[in-house]
């Protein structure tokens, strides 16, 4: 551990830009990992605003950056330069701990593979962040993440482990967690990609629905060029670039 | 099961390559056990051979003869001399005093004749021969001392010392002497002198402590066991006591014997405590073996194909482990010989002995196949299309019944082979039954702990709820931990406690009513004038006089005692000779359980009064009679009474007390003891021995103090012993760490970015190892102490105590072992980058 984490307050009060209206803010962010191969330039000065509520889809061939811009967003990569506000927070001065105080705050995220613990039930798995979050009692979490759980129908499936749950249903459970905290901002990182066509549909269907009632902003990865037209604006990265963006329907 | 044998073999070679990192542990656990059981043996079979070799040095000759109070008569010594060379050899105990100054001790007195020793030579430091040595020069005599004696008396090479009413000059240092066999508990340092010198001393009295031995070297084409036969035939009734080559040192070969016993049942919990690892290991290894036995069973392997390749992996594995072990363990007794040079009575023999790595090798191997054969079963029994599910499925699996016989039987073949390859059966029956209850207990405690952390989880400390939850989720440790961590635990607790006990009764009770003072050799003549000496002294507390002379039990309600069925408890009494002593009365403080004390001015046949114990286990009661040789003659006695006798109390008492009659005309001595603080002793000691130079006087505290020491040294060797049981337990603790730090890791990033800093993630952690320890502790104390207390009370049949601060201790020690491995094994997983993870996973 580098540093102890700071107070939430210290977090919030970072929001001191040209930001205050957007969700997210990047200028010029680059990212070069270094590898026995040599320095491989990830993303290489993108720039990208992101209105509050808004619904991004984010297309692009493999290995374009996508997956990277969303962690940068999320404060889970830190950036080699350039600027990364989301929630109105600056990310680079914050520490690993202050990040994490962070995303419990503002964001939610789902993953291509799910990422549940494998040894907590749904019910167990959807309650975490809640449980870090501190704000309510036992009884409390558990009600909501009940709550959250039958939002995306897994009412019945409360007890079951993720190894008991189709892939479908996890990553409903993934969902349902992300959505728990009633986080800002909600990143999908490819949320179908694991999923057949049905499957894949009915999981899309709860996350619209979701952002659409919660006025969430979403950032929606996705190779599926259909799911990203259903975002206010489709941005395109190729290449660690962002090559495209454009609002959906014009 | 042979056939597609080749492919097993091959799949398994293949398989192998990839590494055997999460082996190590198993490797570790095997070794460990086998090293154990196989050192333990090796060093046991290797002292044994030292004794076998040293044999006629350790008895002095070929055949060796005992008399007690007595010498041989003549008769007797002219057929020893005829039929064989001998040697004659008289040990007691005597005060030495110096001839300047206050200072005295009691010695271990040898008076040796000129033909001794007949086997082996004595080293003398500085050289020089023993006859010349020993030889009167002047108006005293040579001797030759320990150099411990020159130290506690003050004196030089040469100086003069009083033994009795003669007086010697030491002459020389023993470096060592060939037929001393070391006696745990020795009352002085060795003084030799010459048997012709003992007449001088006046020591010889009827009746005193003398040990006559007589050593014979038989003549080409004798053979020992013609040779006793023919004395035995000869002289039925002489009543002394004799050894052959095979029972050449028979105190040490039971004290070994004992030991290794023990030393063998802490290497077999060790094995045990590995084989939890064993199981870990294998079941970890073959969870991570998953996909690929998914993606051989998709390619047609049949189950039994899968069993057998992961099977031969294991078995190659253990070999190994083994293998490890044995060289460790068959290393012992060279490194022994060279730690433990010149102090044992013989020379380790270094060597191989190839029984006890047998042996430990069947251990091992067992332990393995018994061990692993559950989670190889589970690896046989998930259906391929499931192996692509999450971790959570094959948990759920049972193998088939036949899996669980098999179990079984290993575990019958383990409990078998402890029982048949212990010196002593019953009790190594006893250990497999207290070992599977243990484990049965510490797994009870471990499914209670599980369902307990099931119905706690709402605290309102996230934290601590996160630890809670994660000692019953899927996956946990908790059985493991607290089954392998638990079990060497409770052993130490154990040790602990009955440690604690035995020092409890030696150091804290005894001294409040142990006398100040034992005297021993006070003839009848000196009786009077010896009570009126003690007498003098002020302020004295109880005092007590009685007569005592020895003798040994030859029959039992008329039959032999060979030929009698003795109970183990009992047979001490009948392997040597016995203190006797005759009274009118009984004593204060005589509990009779059984029959009557004889009246005062009893007249009749030879009558006794019987230790309770000893009756029950001879078989006898009031009525029946024992027969024993007394100085040479055999008297049958009828047992009047029993009494409950506590041993463990330091007063006279005997377990046969003769009533008036038969006893009082045979030679016989005194003995005494008296309470008497501690501003008196000095006093007392320096009466009696300026009065009564014959008289050997024995200062308890100073007893108690070496028996409290040699306590103090056989429980730290023992607690030493039981830290290999402890870290076999650590090494199973950190593999089952270690086993489960991916998943720490994968829950760790997956915490923080759901928003858990690494504070909460490390407190998480760090509760969890702390409570699985402070439980695991609490569950070990509680065995250990059921287990410490079924020894002190009900085996040992002495008052049980508890130490909570030795328990305490231990939970601490193990709480401290859980948290540290714990907090090494999870440290990086804090560190972890998430991103990495995520992309990749």
């Amino acid at each position: 551990m580098n540093s102890m984490p700071a107070t939430e307050t210290s977090v919030d009060s970072v929001s001191d830009s040209k930001a205050d209206q957007l969700a997210v803010l990047l200028e010029n962010v680059q990212l070069t990992l270094t590898s026995e191969a040599g320095d491989v330039n990830i993303l290489r000065g993108i720039d990208l605003e992101v209105g509050q509520g808004e619904a991004i889809g984010i297309v692009g061939p493999s290995g374009g950056g996508k997956s990277t811009m969303m962690m940068v967003i999320a404060g889970l990569e830190r950036v080699s330069s350039g600027t990364v506000e989301t929630a109105g927070v600056e990310l680079n001065p914050l520490s690993e701990d202050d990040l994490a105080l962070f995303r419990r705050e503002n964001v939610g995220i789902v993953f291509q593979n799910f990422h549940l613990i494998p040894t907590m039930t749904a019910l167990e798995n959807v309650a975490v962040p809640l449980e870090f979050a501190g704000h309510a009692s036992t009884d409390e979490i558990c009600a909501q993440a009940q709550k959250q759980l039958e939002a995306v129908g897994l009412g019945h499936r409360l007890t079951h482990y993720p190894g008991q749950l189709s892939g479908g249903e996890q990553q409903r459970v993934a969902l349902a967690r992300a959505y728990a905290s009633e986080p800002k901002i909600l990143l999908a990182d490819e949320p179908t990609g694991n999923l057949d066509g049905e499957t894949g549909k009915v999981v899309m269907d709860l996350l619209f629905d979701l952002h659409d009632r919660a006025g969430t902003t979403l950032l929606l990865i996705s190779h599926d060029p259909a799911l990203a037209e259903r975002c206010d604006r489709v941005v395109t990265l190729a290449d660690g670039q962002i090559v495209g963006d454009r609002r959906t329907g014009e | 099961m042979l056939q597609g044998l080749p492919l097993s073999i091959k799949t398994a070679c293949k398989e192998m390559r990839a590494g055997l990192g999460g082996f190590r542990i198993f490797i570790a656990c095997l070794a460990l056990g086998v090293a154990a059981i196989a050192g333990v043996g090796s060093l046991s079979d290797a002292i044994e051979a030292g004794i076998a070799k040293d044999a006629r040095q350790l008895l002095g000759g070929d055949v060796a003869l005992r008399l007690l109070h007595r010498p041989a008569t003549d008769v007797q010594k002219a057929y020893m001399s005829r039929t064989a060379a001998v040697s004659e050899v008289v040990e007691m105990r005597a005060m030495a005093r110096a001839l300047e100054g206050h200072n005295r001790t009691l010695v271990e007195l040898k008076a040796v004749d000129d033909p001794y020793p007949l086997v082996g030579s004595i080293d003398l430091q500085g050289g020089g021969e023993l006859k010349a040595k020993l030889a009167r020069q002047g108006n005293s005599w040579g001797a030759v001392a320990e150099r411990n004696l020159l130290t506690k008396l003050g004196l030089e090479i040469g100086d003069p010392l009083r033994i009795g009413e003669a007086t010697f000059r030491v002459k020389g240092i023993i470096g060592k002497e060939p037929d001393r066999v070391a006696s745990v508990l020795s009352f002085g340092p060795r003084l030799m002198v010459s048997s012709a010198s003992l007449e001088e001393t006046e020591l010889v009295q009827p009746g005193s402590q003398i040990r006559f031995r007589y050593r014979a070297v038989l003549p080409d084409g004798v053979t020992s066991e013609e040779w006793i036969e023919r004395i035995k035939e000869e002289f039925p009734k002489a009543g002394w006591r004799i050894r052959a080559l095979d029972q050449a040192a028979p105190g040490l070969q039971r004290f070994i014997d004992r030991v290794t016993m023990f030393l063998s049942f802490v290497g077999l919990t060790t094995l045990l405590v590995g084989g939890v690892g064993v199981s870990n290991a294998v079941g970890s290894y073959l969870d991570g073996k998953v996909r690929t036995i998914a993606v051989l069973k998709c390619l047609g392997a049949p189950s039994a194909l899968i069993f057998r390749t992961y099977f031969l992996q294991i078995l190659m594995l253990a070999g190994g482990g083994i293998f490890i072990g044995l060289l460790f363990g068959g290393l012992l007794p060279a490194a022994a010989a060279w730690a433990l040079q010149g102090r044992l009575p013989v020379d380790i023999q270094v060597g191989v002995f190839p029984v006890p790595l047998i042996v430990a090798a069947l251990f091992g191997f067992l332990i393995a196949f018994t061990f692993a054969l559950w989670p190889l079963a589970r690896a046989r029994a998930i259906p391929a299309a499931s192996l692509f599910r999450d971790k959570i499925a094959p948990s759920n699996l049972k193998p088939g019944w036949g899996y669980i016989v098999l179990t079984l039987m290993g575990a019958g073949m383990l409990s078998a082979l402890t029982i048949v390859t212990s010196t002593d059966s019953r009790f190594a029956f006893w250990f497999v039954v207290g070992a599977l209850i243990s484990m049965i207990l510490l797994r009870i405690s471990a499914s209670g702990l599980r369902q307990f952390a099931k119905r706690i989880h709402k605290s309102k400390w996230t934290e601590l709820r996160l630890a809670v939850a994660n000692l019953h989720r899927p996956g946990a440790s908790t059985n493991s931990v607290v089954l392998s961590l638990g079990l060497g635990l409770s052993v130490l607790v154990a040790i602990t406690l009955i440690e604690s006990n035995l020092s409890r009764q030696v150091n804290a009770r005894l001294p409040t009513m142990a006398p100040a003072f034992f005297f021993i050799d006070i003839q009848p003549h000196q009786v009077a004038s010896f009570d009126k000496t003690l007498a003098g002294f002020d302020g004295t507390g109880e005092y007590r006089r009685v007569a005592s002379l020895r003798g040994r039990i030859v029959k039992i309600a008329g039959e032999p005692v060979e030929e009698v069925s003795i109970a183990p408890g009992s047979q001490w009494a009948v392997r040597g000779d016995r203190a006797l002593t005759y009274a009118a009365t009984p004593s204060d403080g005589t509990r009779i359980v059984a029959g009557e004390w004889w009246p005062e001015n009893y007249i009749g046949p030879p009558r006794i009064s019987l230790d309770a114990n000893l009756a029950r286990g001879f078989g006898v009661g009031i009525g029946d009679t024992l027969t024993l040789n007394i100085l040479g003659r055999e008297i049958q006695a009828e047992i009047g009474s029993l009494r409950d006798i506590d041993w463990r109390s330091i007063r006279f008492d005997f377990a046969i007390i003769f009533a008036p009659g038969a006893l009082e005309n045979a030679p016989h001595s005194h003995i005494a003891a008296i309470q008497a603080p501690k501003r008196l002793e000095e006093g007392i000691e320096d009466a009696v021995a300026t009065k009564f130079n014959n008289i050997s006087i024995i200062r308890v505290r100073e007893a108690l103090q070496a028996a409290s020491n040699i306590l103090a040294g056989i429980g730290t060797a023992v607690r030493a012993t039981s830290g290999v049981t402890i870290l076999a337990g650590t090494l199973v603790l950190a593999g089952a760490i270690a086993a489960g730090r991916r998943r720490r890791v994968y829950d760790a990033v997956v915490f923080k970015v759901l928003g858990a800093t690494r504070a909460t993630v490390l407190k998480a952690f760090l509760l969890e190892y702390g409570l699985l320890g402070a439980a695991t502790g609490v569950i070990a104390a509680l065995i250990g102490s059921i287990t410490a207390w079924a020894v002190v009370a009900l085996l040992m049949d002495m008052r049980w105590g508890y130490d909570p601060l030795a328990v305490l201790s231990t939970i601490v020690l193990c709480l401290a072992v859980t948290l540290a491995i714990g907090f090494a094994g999870t440290w990086r997983a804090l560190g972890q980058k998430a991103a990495p993870l995520l992309r990749n996973e």
